[in-house]
């Protein structure tokens, strides 16, 4: 039995191809802001693309629209020269168009091939054959009876690839693919994605990571605020010449100067294993953490180590039993059975990585949401709120981090992503705190506002305060950083020296490969 | 499911929007009690005027409007800023029978006192007495996570038995001929009324007062702020340290005072002694009138005003055109249902899902 990847086979990375997707003139806009605005574009079978640009740029919306999910307000889609009307996404894919998202979709508790069968209408034990054929074929090995939450991100984004495949796409829309993909995990990745192109399956690669399109894509369409600004080809580009089309103009580069650290540690873990309440959660094993002042300690890693659970152990949101009070100090003083409201008294702020909801209320304007965590800095008197005082700081705030938005008075709903962050950023900075963690502080910031918060917490830190920054992004801890440590299933690898740290030892660590040196110095100990 | 329509939120919402929705939910009221009113026999008009226009045409009844309001208003205020929370209190008619009680105790027991402290120290106490209450559920759901709702629901119950047996023993009138009603008051234990001949009392006055104070809290005070954070974003909350099980505390404690406070209004009012009916319900009708009026303290204003003149309104029907008690109840209901339905009209845009798939690709 042969799989069948229809299309044609000549096209591989060719443009002189009669086009697969057309789009011309598309327009979407919502309530108050054009997402897209007169979008062309146009894709060959066998084609990489890469649709390039920072968070808010439209991108999503594009492939919304490509996808069926959206309906575009005006101009036209033609797949294979003929004009469409996407009603939904069964219709697109019916027509030949997967898309594999950032979020998967799998349920937990069935097997690779039950999720799979669940999107077919055939049974699970019917396809487990063609799940591992296509898996050897195209470089996904994938065992189709593994239950999904054994698999690690990288297995059920190839669980997700294959189940996009069966359905025997001639364009596979791919959002962000290597965001969830330790560095080892990208290059199998791109191989699959490769061989999909040779087979003349189109791909529709979206990523605002510069190298990765350099490395795989043929050409890349760059989006600036809604438009297209550019459409290139890869080869004749540099990192620099594509990152300046999508930012629109040079990215400033921090300063830094060498780390002069305090000796008394700031923060402190000691010998902490923790079980999550939550059943999906990872569990903490043996974290050794310690922070001192005046320098910026980055923990790296795959999202889903244990990240989400170690910061709420720090910041107190998740507070440990009064006999485990020792195993987190601040400034020496015992606090791990402490609320974060108490820990922010002794000087700790805090950054968390959901900013709806959490960092931020939805519902509330900014002067409001100003009060959250700024309302010590005298904003309160007789119990009463200052209003005028609330008012000043959010002013401050808005202007200092340069966030967008209507005012003090708009609601943080109204805000972007990226403007949101930067104004949570700006408010936790401005407690003057003597410890600030923050969690994924510059994700879906766009790269100049990113640059800033980056230059910001490297000037904190040579004001003397204590600097933890969980982030996914290894770049911008390479950025940032003194020291390094990565989080894997739970355990912390042994810190490295900001002029050891390169993605290969890093990269190494965030697969576990610490653990083994853990192994082996013990047994040279013994 | 696939549901052939599509539900999304509003993202921008004009500031006529908190009006729109009760304003519906008064509308249908009004129509659906006609409607109701005609299969009874009643005609519309006579209906209209019995329902809603006589409750206002003479002075008398604007007090027995104001009367039922006072009650209303305070339980509605009190309750709002736990709703705000998303503590949801169901145990106010429990909570103002217990204040009823502990307001009944002091003229009951020091039944021939002149002192002027008698009012004062009766509210003190029958406020406490509701606070008690609701603070057990406040208890059980801070020790061992027990749902506030139904706690508050059965405590009623349980509260509605107590009465039961204080007026048959313990504090029944030894001289009353075994009816089950405690002495009358004596005149230091009675609200001034505002009028001759009327017998809505100064307790309005003190509902209106505490209702620009819960504005103030609401609107102005940290705590305030605090637990409307909680109700809207609990991570937020958590986030900034905000104690959950403070907010908890506050809110039933808030909640059982207002309560409180206004059992001894009802006993000190127009009861004048302890009795087995204590209340016609304004401890749930409170529920309706604090949702009606948005959790806003100044609609809440507006709401008790509404449902005070359908309490009265059915009273007058029931007398002169025969209806039955239900229609209170029944008008109350409908009153609720409407609201809720209108909230998702206002707060979401309900479209054809056909409408949007067919969306022309121009």
């Amino acid at each position: 039995m042969k799989t069948e990847l229809i299309g044609s086979k000549s096209g591989a990375g060719a443009s002189c191809a009669p086009p697969l997707l057309e789009l011309a003139g598309v327009t979407k806009s919502f309530a108050t802001t054009v997402a897209n605005d007169d979008i062309s574009l146009s894709i060959a079978p066998g084609e990489i693309h890469a649709i390039l640009g920072e968070n808010g740029a439209g991108k999503s919306t594009l492939m919304k629209m490509i996808y069926g999910v959206l309906a575009p307000d005006s101009g036209r889609i033609r797949w294979q020269g003929e004009d469409v009307l996407m009603r939904n996404p069964a219709q697109a894919r019916s027509l030949g168009i997967g898309m594999v998202f950032q979020h998967f979709s799998l349920f937990e508790t069935l097997t690779v091939a039950e999720n799979i069968s669940l999107s077919t209408s055939q049974s699970a034990a019917k396809l487990s054959p063609r799940i591992a054929e296509i898996g050897n074929r195209f470089g996904l090995p994938v065992d189709p009876s593994a239950m999904v939450h054994s698999l690690s991100v990288g297995q059920r984004q190839r669980a997700e690839i294959i189940r996009c495949l069966l359905q025997q796409p001639k364009l596979i829309i791919m959002d962000e693919p290597t965001s969830v993909l330790p560095p080892s995990g990208i290059p199998p990745l791109f191989d699959t994605i490769r061989k999909l192109a040779e087979d003349g399956c189109a791909v529709l690669f979206i990523s605002h990571k510069l190298e990765e399109i350099r490395a795989l894509c043929h050409r890349a369409t760059i989006m600036r605020a809604g438009k297209v600004v550019a459409a290139v080809d890869v080869a004749t580009q540099t990192n620099r010449s594509l990152a300046e089309l999508m930012i629109g103009r040079e990215i400033p580069q921090p300063s830094r100067t060498p780390a002069k650290p305090g000796k008394r540690p700031a923060l402190e873990i000691r010998a902490l294993t923790h079980e999550p309440e939550d059943p999906f959660g990872t569990r903490l094993e043996g974290i050794d953490l310690v922070l001192h002042p005046g320098e910026i300690v980055g923990i790296a890693g795959v999202s889903g180590n244990g990240q989400k659970e170690l910061a709420a152990i720090l910041s107190g949101e998740t507070s440990l039993s009064r006999a485990e009070r020792d195993r987190v100090r601040i400034n020496g003083e015992s606090c791990g059975d402490l609320g974060p409201g108490q820990r922010r008294k002794l000087g700790l702020s805090f950054v968390p990585e959901e900013r709806n909801g959490r960092g931020a209320v939805p519902e509330m304007t900014l002067v409001q949401n100003a009060l959250l965590t700024a309302h010590p800095l005298g904003m309160v008197q007789k119990g009463l709120i200052a209003r005028r005082d609330a008012r000043a700081f959010t002013e401050h705030c808005i202007s200092a981090m340069n966030v967008r938005c209507s005012g003090a008075a708009a609601e943080a709903r109204s805000l972007s992503g990226g403007n949101l962050q930067k104004f949570i950023v700006g408010r936790e900075i401005r407690l003057q705190p003597k410890i600030l963690i923050a969690s994924q502080p510059t994700w879906g910031v766009d790269i100049g506002a990113a640059a800033a918060i980056r230059q910001e917490l490297i000037r904190l830190r040579d004001s003397g305060v204590a600097i933890l920054v969980i982030s996914d992004e290894l770049e911008e801890l390479f950025e940032v950083a003194d020291r390094l440590q990565v989080l894997f299933r739970g355990r912390l690898s042994p810190s490295v020296d900001r002029a050891d740290a390169n993605s290969s030892l890093v990269g190494e660590y965030m697969t576990g490969g610490f653990l083994q040196q853990r192994i082996d110095s013990e047994a040279v100990a013994a | 499911m696939r549901m052939p329509w599509i539900i999304d939120a509003r993202t921008s919402n004009s500031r006529l929007v908190p009006i729109i929705a009760p304003l519906a939910a008064v509308i249908v009221t009004v129509v659906s009690g006609l409607v109701l009113m005609s299969f009874l026999g009643v005609e519309p008009g006579k209906a209209l005027y019995q329902l809603f226009i006589a409750p206002l045409s003479t002075a008398f009844n604007v007090s027995e409007v104001l009367l039922k309001a006072t009650p209303l208003l305070l339980i509605a205020q009190g309750l709002a800023i736990g709703f705000r929370a998303k503590i949801w209190n169901i145990g106010a008619e429990g909570q103002l029978i217990l204040g009823a009680i502990g307001g009944s105790l002091l003229p009951i027991w020091f039944n021939d006192s002149q002192n002027v402290l008698m009012l004062p120290a009766m509210i003190v106490v029958g406020t406490c007495c509701g606070m008690a209450w609701a603070a057990i559920a406040a208890a059980l759901r801070t020790r061992f996570n027990a749902n506030e709702i139904l706690v508050t629901l059965m405590l009623n119950s349980i509260a509605l038995q107590l009465l039961y047996y204080l007026v048959a023993g313990p504090l029944r009138d030894p001289f009353g001929f075994n009816f089950p009603q405690s002495a009358l008051f004596p005149d230091v234990a009675m609200l001034p009324t505002l009028f001759g001949g009327a017998r809505v009392n100064a307790g309005l006055f003190v509902a209106i007062g505490l209702s620009l104070v819960a504005w103030f809290f609401v609107e102005r005070s940290m705590v305030g702020y605090k637990l409307q954070v909680g109700g809207v974003a609990p991570h937020a909350a958590r986030y900034a340290g905000f104690s959950e099980k403070r907010a908890v505390w506050l809110s039933l404690l808030i909640g059982g005072a207002a309560a409180g406070m206004a059992g001894v209004f009802e006993v000190a009012g127009p009861l004048g002694q302890l009795q087995r009916v204590v209340s016609p319900g304004y401890g749930f009708a409170a529920i309706i009138v604090a949702f009606l009026g948005g959790l806003n303290a100044i609609g809440i204003l507006f709401a008790a005003f509404f449902m005070a003149v359908i309490y009265v309104g059915g009273d007058i029907a029931q007398a002169s055109a025969g209806v039955p008690y239900a229609v209170n109840s029944v008008l109350q209901g409908i009153l609720l249902i409407t609201y809720i339905a209108a909230r998702l009209f206002v707060d979401y845009r309900v479209r054809p899902r056909r409408a949007i798939s067919t969306m022309a690709v121009s």
